[in-house]
């Protein structure tokens, strides 16, 4: 990243990539793009060290910044968002400097004469002058936008791409491997994508009910999830790790409580995660009465566990629920306590919650939530 | 100043008597004085104002720290849904609009709009739409339930609003409130246009107009041309969930997308439909406190009505994250960056109209200097937003909810601001007090700007909007609590400012016909004028009628 439009040159020249941008109004906006983008890079590595030191207690879960950038469309759009800060930072220290110097510079002083001031009613050569210097900077902006957008929506596939559905639901998230069999919710796994040798991950994104969005900031921008239409978003995240998003369109009662986690595996460790999920429910018979319940009640129509009865499709898939690292599209952490009282009231640790309370009896709820917790 | 009265034949004070309590009331009610109504208008936004802040307090409370338990989700999202519905539809409407119903017809030496009957009318309708929003608090569930109000957002997008999805009555009474008042914001825009065009003075060619009556005049068209389709898809919405249409209807192969299109078509043009009121105030108030005529007043007509033309073409940079493919993003994004070039050419009128003027900071130019400098803040954060890459992260964040409070707050509402202390004196004949003035202002100015430029942070940081809670792994407890900070200044404000209004009722300084040296024709008449505005039509040769009278030597007719 030492150099301006790097990250648009690698996307456009990649193979298979759609060209549907001018070559030479290209040329043209990375010639503008070079030098601001040089220092607005280092300000942006600066400042992004600068906020991890801030939250360095340790946790998993980084801020969500913008500038914190981790895979390709991401650091792409961190190259324009420096670009036309860099421009507008001027423009505002040259606007605001002038209205700086005039307001203070023409205030009324005590004492003053009180005739008026000279009547200037205006100029053609300046109106011109300051309606075509801001028609110049919009043709230089709007092109270096351009670009941004036809390189970043022309990345067509590659064929060893990792190909996943997401379809967003009032308030969680259904995450499909088509190809690998695979069904998990509100935890997204991929592998990392080395920029030598890349392995994109690219996302399908549908609505089962409302409009939502998907985003996590430091994979790239958002997109939406809408019913009757279908989004295609690309990943290649960098760094193996843990990222977080959230629904960022208005969706309902529960809109803040549709979390998403992004986990960044080294390949090997991705193939394990495949090969787990892959893996039928777990059947322990200690857990049989548990099973039972489960099975016997409403739970199964909107639940599944591959292998089992269960193949309800409203709610979560629950073959490998204790395989995620979060409960309630991650309202809450893992843990037996979270599960019982999930599973309990689920009203009670996340208010408008469409599962309902089952009035389980102690005992019952015992059961099952055993059986739950040995589904890894 | 007693030649300029002698010179206008301006009415001798008729002297009102007290009326009883009943009948002065009833004199309200059923007046068609678009003086009267103006204020009842401004009054009417003034009492909406009240509410939606302490809302949107509630809402910065909430939010101050993490995993907050203060509000349910339900009742922030009715919130936000009432917060954003009532600022726009009930508080910014109504004053602007209340503006231009006093200040039209005073300006262009009409003794009232063209409709007078039309214009109580339209008043009336806007009130009532205001008063059934809120009725839903009581009656939102239908008759047998709890009640509640609506919680689809202000935006309200299908298919959220859809009978699967908002059961009970709420949405209904979004939806016919704001056609309720659509109507009457239709009725009073009809009605400023053919007052404008019908009823100028003897010498008021359109060239010679007050730039607030241009402003109006372009406001007054683009709501025709904008609020229409909100009305259309409004009543499609009613179809969908009464009559079982499909028009958004997704799960029977409706269009979610539609409603949106449909709702920015009106809803961006309704931000300018509110910003250039904020632009009008400017224009008349800057010259005045600089002692300089307004710079390139050619170049700020054109570039209004540009202004105009442009903000129906850029509606759906609301919907980059929509996925509407490559060649409509650049389309927008073009058609939104030129936006900068016409308010960039505003901006740079006023600057040249302070420069080499003798600037006196009284409390309107005060705000109004503020709004200069907010105002360019929202300009560059909108070019930001039309970068349509840049947009898919910041689409939805709080950095949005900054960038639009900027324009929003930072500009419309402190050109509110600046309005209401340089015409109080004219409407009340009593001045605003100025100490309280002083420190209206810089409570407002401190206070927004420590919740609105944190806001920005948040955004880049990666916090969405219209979220009841968020967890406390983010990062963004300091932003929010920052943010917050600003909540008691801003509320304190607004409070001395109604204070400074009753106060100033009883006890304020007499005001005198044109307490600010001004130059337009609403200043020639007594303050308060009387009913019938000027006692003989004026006639005007130039801009500033009153700048020819109090400079025979130099008038401006002969430079115009």
């Amino acid at each position: 990243m030492t150099d301006g439009g790097a990250t648009m040159r690698s996307i456009e020249n990649a193979p298979g990539h759609d060209r549907g941008y001018p070559q030479h109004a290209a040329a043209l906006a990375a010639a503008i793009l070079i030098g601001c983008v040089v220092m607005a890079n280092r300000c942006a590595s600066a400042y992004a060290a600068a906020t991890a030191f801030a939250l360095g207690d340790g946790a998993s879960v980084q801020t969500p910044n913008i500038f914190a950038p981790t895979s390709t469309p991401a650091f792409a759009i961190r190259e324009l968002s420096w670009f036309v800060l860099g421009i507008c930072a001027v423009i505002f220290l040259v606007v605001a400097g002038l209205l700086t110097y005039s307001v203070i510079r023409f205030r009324r002083r005590p004492g003053a004469e009180s005739r008026e001031p000279p009547q200037v009613y205006g100029s053609n050569q300046i109106e011109l002058a300051w309606t075509i210097v801001p028609v110049l900077i919009v043709v230089v902006l709007f092109l270096a936008t351009a670009r941004y957008i036809f390189g970043l929506e022309g990345f067509a596939p590659a064929p060893n791409a990792l190909q996943v559905t997401v379809v967003g639901s009032q308030w969680w998230w259904e995450i499909r491997y088509p190809d690998l069999g695979i069904v998990t919710a509100n935890e997204l796994h991929v592998p990392v994508s080395d920029p030598a040798d890349p392995t994109p991950t690219f996302l399908t994104l549908e609505s089962a009910d409302v409009i939502h969005s998907f985003w996590v900031p430091q994979l790239a921008g958002k997109l939406d999830l809408i019913p009757n239409k279908t989004n295609r978003l690309w990943i290649d995240p960098h760094t193996p790790g843990l990222y977080v998003g959230q629904c960022a369109e208005f969706c309902g009662v529960q809109h803040a409580g549709m979390l998403l986690r992004v986990f960044v595996h080294p390949k090997e460790e991705f193939a394990a995660w495949v090969a787990a999920q892959q893996a039928p429910a777990v059947d322990d018979p200690a857990v049989r009465a548990g099973r039972d319940l489960f099975q016997s009640t409403a739970c199964i129509n909107c639940h599944t566990v591959r292998g089992t009865p269960a193949n309800g499709i409203f709610g979560p898939d629950l073959t490998h629920l204790m395989s995620r690292s979060t409960l309630a599209a991650g309202v809450a952490s893992m843990t037996p306590e979270n599960l019982r009282a999930w599973v309990n009231d689920p009203a009670a640790l996340k208010p408008g919650a469409l599962m309902p309370a089952m009035q389980l009896a102690r005992p019952d709820l015992d059961q099952l939530v055993a059986y739950l917790l040995t589904l890894r | 100043m007693d030649t300029i009265a002698d010179t206008l034949h301006r009415p001798e004070g008729a002297t009102q008597e007290r009326l009883p309590l009943l009948a002065w009331l009833h004199e309200w009610v059923v007046t068609v004085d678009h003086k009267r109504l103006g204020i009842m208008y401004i009054c009417t936004g003034l009492a909406f104002l009240l509410i939606a802040g302490v809302e949107a307090s509630l809402i910065r409370f909430q939010l101050v720290v993490p995993e907050s338990t203060l509000l349910s989700p339900q009742v922030f999202n009715r919130l936000f849904t009432m917060h954003g519905t009532t600022m726009i539809f009930f508080v910014a409407v109504p004053i602007v609009f209340g503006f231009a119903n006093y200040l039209v017809p005073l300006m262009i030496g009409a003794r009232d709009l063209a409709f007078p009957r039309l214009n109580a009318f339209g008043f009336w309708l806007t009130l009532f739409g205001g008063v059934l929003l809120y009725f839903s608090y009581l009656a939102g569930d239908g008759l047998s339930g709890a009640g509640s109000a609506p919680d689809v957002g202000w935006f309200a997008y299908a298919p959220l609003t859809g009978r699967a999805f908002s059961r009970g009555n709420s949405t209904d009474y979004w939806n016919l409130a704001l056609l309720v008042s659509g109507t009457g914001t239709i009725a009073t825009s009809v009605n400023l246009v053919a007052t404008t065009f019908s009823m100028r003075c003897r010498g008021m060619t359109l060239g010679r107009m007050p730039l607030l009556v241009w402003m109006m005049l372009v406001v007054a068209g683009m709501t025709l041309v904008a609020l229409p389709p909100l009305s259309a898809a409004q009543i499609m919405l009613l179809l969908d969930r009464f009559l079982g249409a499909h028009f958004f209807n997704s799960q029977a192969g409706g269009s979610a997308v539609l409603w949106q299109h449909f709702f920015w078509v009106f809803g961006h043009p309704e931000v300018y439909i509110l910003m250039i009121p904020g632009f009008a105030f400017a224009s008349e108030i800057i010259p005045v406190f600089s002692r300089k005529v307004i710079f390139g007043y050619p170049a700020l007509v054109a570039a209004t009505v540009s202004l105009g033309f442009i903000s129906v073409s850029v509606w759906a940079h609301h919907m980059f994250a929509v996925g509407m493919g490559r060649t409509p993003n650049a389309f927008f994004a073009a058609s939104t960056m030129l936006v900068a070039v016409p308010t960039g050419v505003k901006l740079f009128n006023w600057l040249g109209t302070i420069y080499g003027g003798r600037i006196r900071f009284a409390t309107p130019m005060l705000f109004c200097t503020a709004f200069l400098f907010q105002f360019l803040c929202a300009g560059l954060t909108g070019i930001m937003l039309a970068a349509v890459p840049f947009d898919w992260q910041l689409h939805d964040s709080y950095f949005v909810v900054a960038h639009f409070h900027f324009m929003l707050v930072g500009a419309i509402v402190f050109n509110i601001f600046a309005a209401l202390y340089y015409w109080f004196p004219k409407a009340t004949g009593r001045m605003l007090s100025e100490t309280l003035g002083r420190w209206n202002f810089w409570l407002l100015v401190v206070g927004f700007n420590l919740t609105f430029v944190t806001l920005h942070f948040a955004g880049i940081l990666g916090m969405p909007r219209r979220i009841y809670t968020y967890p406390a792994d983010r990062g963004w407890e300091l932003v929010n609590l920052v943010a917050t900070l600003g909540v008691p200044l801003q509320a304190a404000a607004v409070l001395l400012f109604l204070i400074n209004v009753v106060i100033s009722l009883r006890r304020g300084k007499p005001a005198g016909d044109d307490p600010w040296d001004a130059w337009t024709l609403e200043w020639t008449t007594t303050s308060p004028p009387p009913p019938y505005n000027f006692e003989t039509p004026p006639e005007v040769r130039s801009r500033r009628p009153l700048w020819d009278l109090k400079h025979p030597d130099d008038p401006d007719w002969v430079h115009e």
